[in-house]
């Protein structure tokens, strides 16, 4: 029951009212899109949600309780994973070694176990590396394992973000902006994968400013402007709202 | 090369002999007699013509002249380097554990005496290594752990009468809190201020040792330490001990590269290469750089206890921010985040004033300029990290 609500979010820095009143919910199985102009809040939502910034007022709740307040790593252990506008992958660490840190939530050997390298430790191990080999077959990564990320291709980059997000084993996807900077069959692939993570059962948030893929894979849109919530509805309804309209246009 | 080329490269060469006259004759020629321009010239004159060789060297080498004798360096040093990887590691490894175990048998007191020190160093470096080069955080006042190891056991076995055995378990769990009291209110810094507050921290540890007279005799240390026994037989040579500290160096050696290859030692590489990517993805950052400050400082903390046992006397003055810059360039010399590298630069930053001895007052000088040098041919270090798909490899 991965469902996650937002309640009256307002996020405040200093002067500066990035989100007012913002109120919306995903649910199991959904791809929802969370569009607006630049500086509107969207990665603001994404970091109130993980726990990077704490909201001045109002909750989130997921999964049946309350998880504003909790720290990322927390928010991550209750099934929520998240990918960065600007790629945030451990650039010296391989392809299979970024998925693997992913997993450090779901395994809990401790110091002693590693000096000691206990059978269960090696089991573990084992257990790790192989649902982390899982999640780069799934984003279609699984000739680059051993590959530095810094050394792999810009597309690949993005794809491997989302891998090592699937290798915590998530049940909520936060994708921020994972089609910039793709070129147009990167992005046309990137929907294909997209639609298999749903076919997981996984529920998916994206921030995207490409709007044939925001159109073609979501299946609700909400749009944000200034921090203020001024639409929310299907890809059709939004295409055609003067309200929407008149935000792009005004920028 | 073009000629354009080659003059460029001699007008920088001359720039660079230019430069150096400057610096060196105010350190030379300023003589409370008065101004003195002899010498100056002397060394100078030497410098120029060494240089003067090297970049002549250098050019024909580049003009291709030298080819029939370079080759076939390149060449055996690429099939040195295809043995060294088809060799297995367990070969590599008794071979230089045997040189180890053998080696105090074969020297003097002498050596004996700067293998043991290095073999300190290693375990500190390795420790410290943990902290900076995996976790990636800057520590500059790492040898107060050291102390708190050393003056853990010197207390003990003087008040208590404990054998050093029992100690050095316990002289690594005190070091431990002391690394996490260090640690904790850094939990929140970066950067630059993390590394002045451990600087401040390490100096109030020394000033505890140096005024808390009641506890540690203040600057005039404490005396008559016990050695370590074994069954009631005291270990009373210095090739005895060498063999004590060898034990805790492989120990250290293998416990710090088991963490480094497991989900702990990934976490803390996370934690270095992007700290709030590493808390986003599950890790708790928090627990996990106060571990590697617990851990880093365990090994400080059985290190210091053996140095205490082997000098047989703890003073404040052992303790100084110097001796963290030491650790710390050793760890960075060597290739940051490498057990090799590591133990490679230790043996560089140890030994090699030893064989510098003989230029004498030169030998700060030297050891300085080849640091330097060091760190402009190899900024990575001597034996860098290699993480292409070594770290999933389960080698053990
Ligand atoms: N840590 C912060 N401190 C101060 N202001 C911030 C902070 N983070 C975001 N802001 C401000 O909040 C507003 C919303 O920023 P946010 O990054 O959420 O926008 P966005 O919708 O993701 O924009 P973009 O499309 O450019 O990514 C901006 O005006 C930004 O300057
Ligand atoms: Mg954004």
């Amino acid at each position: 029951m991965a469902n996650l609500t937002l309640d009256d979010i307002c996020v405040r820095f200093g002067g500066l009212q990035a989100l007012t009143d913002v109120s919306f919910s995903l649910t199991e199985g959904e791809v929802v899109g969370l569009i607006g102009p630049n500086g509107a809040g969207k990665t603001t939502v994404f970091n109130v949600i993980t726990g990077v910034y704490k909201a001045s007022s109002g909750k989130v709740d997921y999964d049946g309780s309350t998880i504003t307040g909790l720290r990322p790593y927390q928010v991550l252990s209750m099934g929520i994973a998240r990918t960065f506008q600007n790629i945030r992958l451990f650039q010296n660490m391989t392809a299979l070694e970024n998925c693997m840190v992913a997993q450090h939530s779901r395994s809990k050997v401790g110091v002693i176990g590693a000096v000691l390298r206990s059978s269960a430790q090696r089991r573990e191990e084992e257990v790790i590396a192989e649902k982390s080999q899982k999640a780069l077959d799934f984003m279609g990564l699984g000739d680059k394992t051993d590959e530095v990320a810094s050394n792999l291709p810009y597309g690949h980059q993005r794809r491997l973000e989302i891998a090592r997000a699937l290798a915590s084993e998530p049940q909520t996807i936060l994708l921020d902006e994972p089609a910039a900077g793709l070129n147009p069959a990167e992005s046309v692939e990137l929907m294909e994968y997209i639609g298999h993570i749903t076919d997981l059962g996984i529920n998916v948030l994206m921030v995207e400013h490409d709007m044939k893929v925001v159109m073609g894979i979501c299946s609700r849109i909400v749009v944000l402007d200034h921090g203020v919530m001024i639409a929310e509805g299907l890809p059709g309804e939004i295409r055609k709202n003067p309200t929407v309209i008149e935000a792009y246009l005004g920028q | 090369m073009t000629t354009q080329e080659s003059k460029k490269l001699w007008m920088a060469c001359g720039v660079g002999l230019i430069w150096f006259l400057i610096l060196l004759w105010p350190l030379l020629g300023i003589q409370p007699e008065g101004l003195e321009f002899g010498k100056t010239f002397k060394v100078f004159g030497y410098i120029a013509v060494a240089a003067v060789f090297i970049m002549f060297f250098y050019q024909i080498k580049e003009a291709g002249h030298l080819d029939a004798v370079g080759d076939p360096i390149v060449s055996a040093k690429g099939r040195f380097q295809e043995l060294y990887e088809k060799t297995p590691r367990w070969i590599l490894l008794s071979i230089v554990l045997g040189f180890a175990i053998v080696f105090p048998l074969v020297t003097g007191r002498y050596a004996h005496d700067v293998s043991i020190s290095v073999l300190i160093y290693i375990c500190l470096g390795l420790g410290l290594n943990i902290v900076v080069g995996l976790a990636g955080l800057l520590d500059l006042g790492y040898i107060a752990f050291y102390g708190v190891g050393a003056y853990t056991y010197a207390l003990m076995s003087l008040h208590f009468g404990m054998s050093f055995w029992l100690c050095l378990p316990i002289a690594g769990v005190t070091a431990a809190v002391a690394g996490s009291i260090v640690g904790y209110p850094t939990l929140r810094m970066r950067g630059d201020y993390l590394a002045i507050v451990t600087l401040g921290f390490g100096e109030i540890v020394r000033l505890i040792f140096n005024n808390w007279m009641g506890l540690t005799n203040g600057p005039n240390g404490i005396l008559s330490i016990p050695r370590p026994d074994i069954f009631g037989f005291e270990l009373n040579k210095l090739w005895m001990l060498y063999y004590v500290i060898l034990v805790i160096a492989v120990i250290t050696i293998i416990a710090v590269y088991r963490l480094n290859f497991s989900r702990i030692g990934r976490a803390w590489e996370a934690i270095r290469e992007d700290e709030t990517a590493a808390e986003l993805m599950g890790v708790n950052t928090f627990l996990l750089k106060l571990l590697a400050y617990a851990m880093g400082a365990t090994f400080a903390g059985f290190a210091g206890a053996f140095f205490a046992a082997r000098m047989r006397f703890v003073g404040p003055e052992s303790f100084t921010f110097l001796e963290s810059a030491m650790v710390l360039a050793m760890v960075v010399l060597g290739g940051m985040g490498s057990i090799p590298g590591v133990i490679l630069g230790v043996l560089a930053l140890v030994a090699l004033p030893e064989l510098f001895r003989e230029f004498e007052l030169y030998r700060m000088l030297v050891f300085g300029g080849t640091m330097t040098l060091m760190m402009l041919i190899r900024p990575a270090g001597i034996w860098p990290a290699s993480r292409v798909g070594r770290r999933s490899e389960e080698a053990d």
